[in-house]
């Protein structure tokens, strides 16, 4: 439990929000991150190899 | 005697049912090679944290409000229920992705994109209901931010985001029972077409 709290405490969220503000684009820095993940969960399910692939035997 | 039978309704869906989805159409042994790719995980990590949604969420209805915002056991089971649609929206967005660049509506597939794109839209309305209900300084922030642009709308006239128990009524009831419907036709529609084959797939199979 402790130890959460200590996570807890790396990410104030006491005082203003962070913004990007970059021509009509405007999103907090939080949304941007879970996107930036978004797309990097999206390219590892392209190209990371799925388990037991090459012993499957194709099915149609 | 046996044409009565034939016509019975109950006979005819059975009869209909089994032939376009038989058992093990709908609940198949293995997929073809291509699906063991972890693109294909993200449409069942969805159900799997749309479970997780709706049983956090029954929970939070059994005990009510006072509940979620004092007691720490209810604080754990809000955290749950937002952390697993957090998680619901990530894995769906990249299902989205990854059907989007496949273009898997191809071969016949157009209704299984379309409840996809719908259930999107109603997962959204969902959770901005779940954000009006919160009871809260940030409820009251995003419902008082929200009323103008939705009043203009005309929509304002039925859907009246400051009034919180029509909020929370379309919340834990009508937009869930819609959203279950559309995923539960939209896998449907996945097992009766089978996973769309590749692009360069030259055997016709997508047709
Ligand atoms: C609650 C949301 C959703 C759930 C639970 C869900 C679930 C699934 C599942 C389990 C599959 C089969 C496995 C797979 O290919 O991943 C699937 C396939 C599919 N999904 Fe979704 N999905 C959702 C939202 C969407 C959205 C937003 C779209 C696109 C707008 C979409 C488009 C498709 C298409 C086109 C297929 C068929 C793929 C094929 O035939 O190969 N889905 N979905």
């Amino acid at each position: 439990m402790a130890f959460l709290w200590s996570l807890a405490s790396l990410i104030s969220l006491e005082g203003k929000g962070h913004y990007i503000h970059w021509h009509f684009i405007y999103l907090s820095v939080a949304n941007f991150i879970v996107i930036l993940l978004m797309v990097l969960v999206f390219l590892a399910a392209l190209f990371v190899p799925f388990p037991g692939r090459a012993s499957r035997k194709e099915s149609k | 005697m046996s044409t009565t039978i034939e016509r019975q309704w109950t006979t005819r869906l059975r009869k209909r049912a089994t032939g376009k989805l038989p058992p093990e159409k709908a609940l198949p042994d293995t997929q073809p090679a291509y699906v063991a790719s972890w693109i294909y995980v993200f449409g069942v990590a969805t159900i799997a944290s749309f479970v997780m949604v709706i049983l956090s969420g029954f929970i939070l209805a059994l005990k009510g409000p006072q509940w979620w915002h004092v007691s720490s056991i209810g604080h754990f089971i809000n955290s749950l229920h937002l952390w697993s649609v957090e998680i619901l929206f990530f894995s769906m967005v990249i299902h989205l992705w990854g059907k989007f660049f496949m273009a898997a509506w191809r071969g016949g597939r157009t209704m299984t994109w379309m409840t996809g794109v719908v259930t999107f839209l109603v997962s959204i309305a969902t959770a901005f209901t779940g954000y009006a209900s919160q009871t809260n300084f940030d409820s009251q922030w995003i419902t008082t931010q929200a009323k103008d642009g939705i009043n203009a709308t005309g929509a304002g006239s039925f859907f009246n985001v400051l009034n919180l128990g029509q909020m929370l009524m379309w919340h834990i009831v009508l937009l869930p029972l819609v959203a279950v419907l559309l995923t539960a036709v939209h896998v449907v529609l996945v097992r009766l077409k089978g996973v769309v084959p590749p692009f360069d797939d030259k055997t016709g199979a997508a047709k």
